[in-house]
């Protein structure tokens, strides 16, 4: 009996922890986004801006799939972990993938007055 | 471990037969992942061709979307909340847990249809631009499974109500929950790339 409560209450400690991270994280992003729109003192140059939205992003994704989805925490032939990983996989492919194919197509599909504006633009010739 | 053996040699059967259900419910779980991934690549893809027409910026409120994120989070916490009350067998706190997770997840559905109507009343619907296309199919999508999971609720709440919390019914509220965290783990992304990165 008393072994059950005890994995109640770490169980509830890990909800609220997960919720607490990812409300931070949610606002962290929102604050520096409406901060950037606003136009006021920028904290975070563009590209850094990017890559913490991403990182937010990621590091939400992680703490909800350990914390409220229990990854990891199944015994021993872990089915369902490795389902996971294998279902990651494929989403990079597919996404990563279709981005860089689609950036390629629209780089070799360009008219010549549209190649000689993007080489000025992008690649200073 | 020590539970199962306790439970005997019927409680073990029930016990498997709940691992199975859990397992092919997360594996259909990881296969709508791979939808959603597809339609977040024709978003990415479609990203910048608005064809003259407005792009993320002008038109995402984003405050909204901010109450809509918190509404979502907060209803899969509480879905969380409600596993544990479960395995407690308390069904008055099951009871309570599964309406405050329908009732956020309705407010959450309300907030997006609002912008959804807001923006097709303006003449930027999905037949605007291809970035359009993608943000309604990409939000839609999510905003649909939302919907089907709030009418599950709906059905189940009534089992818990009239039939009490039964091996079924409890494995029906462990798969909702399930369910629930994935919605909002998708939302995660929708919540970054489309409306965060969107709007810079």
């Amino acid at each position: 009996m008393k072994k059950s409560t005890f994995s109640e209450r770490t169980a509830l400690g890990r909800y609220i922890t997960g919720f607490i991270v990812s409300l931070a994280a949610t606002l962290i992003v929102y604050f520096f986004v409406q901060n950037r729109i606003a136009g006021g003192h920028q904290v975070l140059s563009h590209t850094f801006l990017m890559i913490s939205i991403a990182l937010l992003a990621i590091i939400q994704f992680v703490v909800q799939a350990v914390f409220f989805l229990h990854i990891g925490k199944e015994p021993k032939p872990r089915v369902k972990m490795i389902a996971f990983f294998f279902m990651l996989l494929i989403v990079v492919i597919l996404v990563g993938g279709s981005i860089w194919i689609m950036n390629n197509l629209d780089y070799t599909m360009m008219t010549p007055e549209q190649t000689k504006t993007y080489l000025q633009n992008n690649e200073g010739l | 471990m020590s539970e199962r053996v306790n439970a005997g040699l019927h409680g073990e059967s029930a016990m498997q037969k709940q691992a199975k259900v859990l397992l092919g419910f997360w594996i259909y779980l990881m296969t709508d992942l791979v939808l959603f991934a597809s339609l977040f690549a024709t978003y990415a893809v479609l990203r910048s061709n608005t064809f003259g027409g407005p792009g993320g910026g002008q038109l995402f409120n984003l405050p909204l979307v901010l109450v809509e994120t918190i509404l979502l989070l907060t209803s899969s916490f509480t879905a969380g909340l409600l596993t544990i009350v479960l395995s407690r067998g308390n069904r008055r706190l099951v009871m309570v847990f599964l309406a405050l997770t329908f009732v956020l997840g309705v407010g959450f559905l309300v907030i997006e249809l609002t912008e959804f109507s807001h923006l097709i009343q303006d003449g930027n619907s999905w037949q605007r631009s291809g970035f359009l296309s993608a943000f309604f199919t990409l939000v839609g999508m999510h905003g649909l499974h939302i919907a089907v999971g709030l009418l599950w609720m709906l059905v189940v709440g009534y089992q818990v109500l009239y039939r009490g919390l039964t091996t079924a019914v409890t494995r029906r509220l462990r798969l909702i929950s399930l369910f629930w965290h994935f919605l909002d783990i998708v939302w995660i992304f929708i919540f970054s790339i489309v409306y965060m990165i969107g709007v810079l």
